[in-house]
């Protein structure tokens, strides 16, 4: 039949707070102040950046803090040609896992001032913050990462991040 | 080894115990640590308690769910507070925690492993408790209205009332005892000393229920660690052994249903090979005050079984942990020796559709194959 009912919309909207946690209150105040805080576990002796609070190796918490500095490691990298809705970056654009010297744990960092086509697994790369006053407690304080002219870090340095 | 009982069914049954318990305090809103921060104090104090670590978890099961903080896989990141390399056997629920101590008992009985480690957390705080439970509902016919559980557990309540079952009074007198056993039980959230006319003096929240008989918004954690035989037996003095674990669940239509009986526990404590008249204290999952009373028919309680010593969930209601605090609770009775046959019941869903029934027994023989008339 025609008239039969085939779809039903039902609107759902939730809203939440949300609770960082003291951890990554602690690395989400660096980013305030320009800085990446790591935390160190006290067993096994490597530092996550950002922690959640425990070693997720050790089940211990973390609760030396570690600021590391800007250099970092491409791990792994993806390059994003389609736009999604929303998008504020123009494609392609490089999506890459940054390993900060020090960190045992890699994040997701945006790649910029070079083209996507030239990235590679190893690249050395560094922060550029934006100016202090756009700093807040996001990662939006770091305005991109890019190279940083020194030669690619061996294989062996980054493989167990993979 | 020791040799298998069998259950109510004739099938073996590996004696398992409740060997250790942590719970965090209930609070109305956690603002300061995250769910892992919550986790790791009460797993070290339940793996502690028994001087044992991660290390030595044949199995790790967890309860929760995502909607509650509105983060995808919460579970999987809650899993760092117990640390989990080399990696190991683990699962999740999407269930309060005592179904995933169900799971673990009945990995456990393959007599693969000893040991098992089940906890849960839930943060009511972070979201909308009311808008997130009636997503629970048929999405056709019910949840778009948003029916919220107190709206739901009224209805229950009146027809439980209609039936001339219980009257407004039985329901107080249910929260007036619940709210002092609390003022005993330092993880409790709402424990006060207050009379049954003080509280039939209450406004009504949503009719025929008053704010004293609808349980706390709470966040909370719970955390369990399961031993088989001669283990449990090394780890603790009076080891909880579950005689018996069953659950059922029932049609998710409300109107389909006598919302006054509950078959399901019935059914489940049946097959859990309960033994009504033996039970000495009875932790059952009831959120609203009158659902004990359907309870404590459904499992055929007389008066000479102690009702939620903790306060029960009208004290505390962390979602996805309240049914398993409902276990630990009913076994720390047996671990500290103060009781030789225990219950805890656990409830899912709106006026208690599925529910779980979980016999303890200092003895591991104890109830085990008896069957309920």
């Amino acid at each position: 039949m025609s008239d039969d009912v085939t779809t039903l919309a039902t609107p759902i909207k939730i809203d939440y707070s949300y609770t960082a946690g003291l951890a990554q209150s602690r690395y989400l105040h660096g980013l305030s102040q320009g800085k990446f805080i790591g935390e160190r576990c006290p067993k096994c002796r490597k530092v996550y950046v950002p922690s959640r609070g425990s070693c997720p190796t050790d089940g211990v918490p973390t609760e030396e803090e570690v600021v590391l500095g800007n250099a970092g490691t491409v791990t792994t990298f993806c390059v994003v040609n389609v736009a999604f809705a929303g998008q504020q970056i123009e494609v392609p654009y490089i999506c890459a896992q940054v390993l900060l010297d020090g960190a045992n744990l890699s994040f997701m960092a945006l790649i910029q001032e070079l083209p996507a086509n030239q990235v590679r697994m190893g690249m050395r790369v560094e922060a550029l913050w934006k100016s202090p006053e756009e700093w807040g407690p996001t990662m939006d304080s770091v305005k991109y990462f890019r190279p940083n002219g020194e030669p690619e870090a061996p294989y062996e340095s980054y493989k167990e991040y993979l | 080894m020791t040799p298998m009982a069998t259950n109510s069914r004739g099938r073996p049954v590996r004696p398992v115990a409740v060997v250790s318990f942590a719970q965090a305090k209930n609070v109305r809103r956690e603002q300061e640590h995250n769910e892992v921060e919550m986790l790791m104090p009460i797993v070290s104090e339940a793996f502690g308690a028994v001087g044992l670590n991660k290390n030595d978890m044949g199995f790790i099961c967890s309860g929760s769910s995502d909607y509650l903080v509105g983060a995808p896989f919460s579970f999987v990141m809650a899993l760092d507070a117990v640390g989990v390399w080399p990696p190991r056997r683990e699962s999740h629920v999407e269930m309060d925690g005592a179904w995933a101590l169900y799971e673990a008992w009945t990995v456990l009985q393959e007599g693969e492993l000893d040991t098992a480690f089940v906890y849960s957390f839930g943060r009511s705080s972070p979201g909308q408790l009311d808008r997130i439970l009636a997503l629970q509902l048929d999405p056709y016919y019910v949840a778009p209205m948003w029916p919220d559980p107190v709206a739901l557990a009224a209805l229950q309540a009146q027809a439980l009332l209609d039936s001339g079952r219980a009257t407004e009074r039985d329901i107080a007198e249910v929260s007036a005892r619940s709210r002092r056993d609390a003022l005993g039980n330092p993880k409790a959230q709402v424990a006060k000393d207050q009379s049954v006319d003080e509280l039939l003096s209450e406004e009504y929240l949503v009719a025929p229920l008053r704010r004293h008989a609808v349980p706390p918004i709470s966040d909370g954690a719970a955390a369990i660690v399961l031993a088989a035989g001669d283990r449990a037996r090394e780890l603790v003095e009076h080891p909880a052994w579950i005689t018996g674990i069953d659950h059922r669940i029932e049609t998710p239509a409300l109107g389909a249903r006598d919302l006054t009986l509950s078959q399901s526990t019935t059914d489940a404590a049946r097959s859990a090979g309960l033994d009504a008249t033996s039970v000495e204290v009875a932790e059952l999952h009831a959120p609203f005050a009158p659902q004990e009373l359907i309870l404590k028919d459904a499992l055929s309680l007389g008066s000479s079984t102690r009702i939620n010593p903790s306060g029960g969930a009208l004290a505390a209601n962390p979602v996805m942990v309240a049914g398993l605090a409902r276990i630990g609770e009913a076994a720390s009775r047996i671990l500290d020796g103060s009781a030789s046959v225990a219950l805890a019941h656990a409830t899912s869903g709106p006026c208690l559709q599925q529910n779980l029934v979980c016999a303890l027994a200092a003895d591991p023989d104890a109830a085990v194959g008896k069957k309920v008339a």
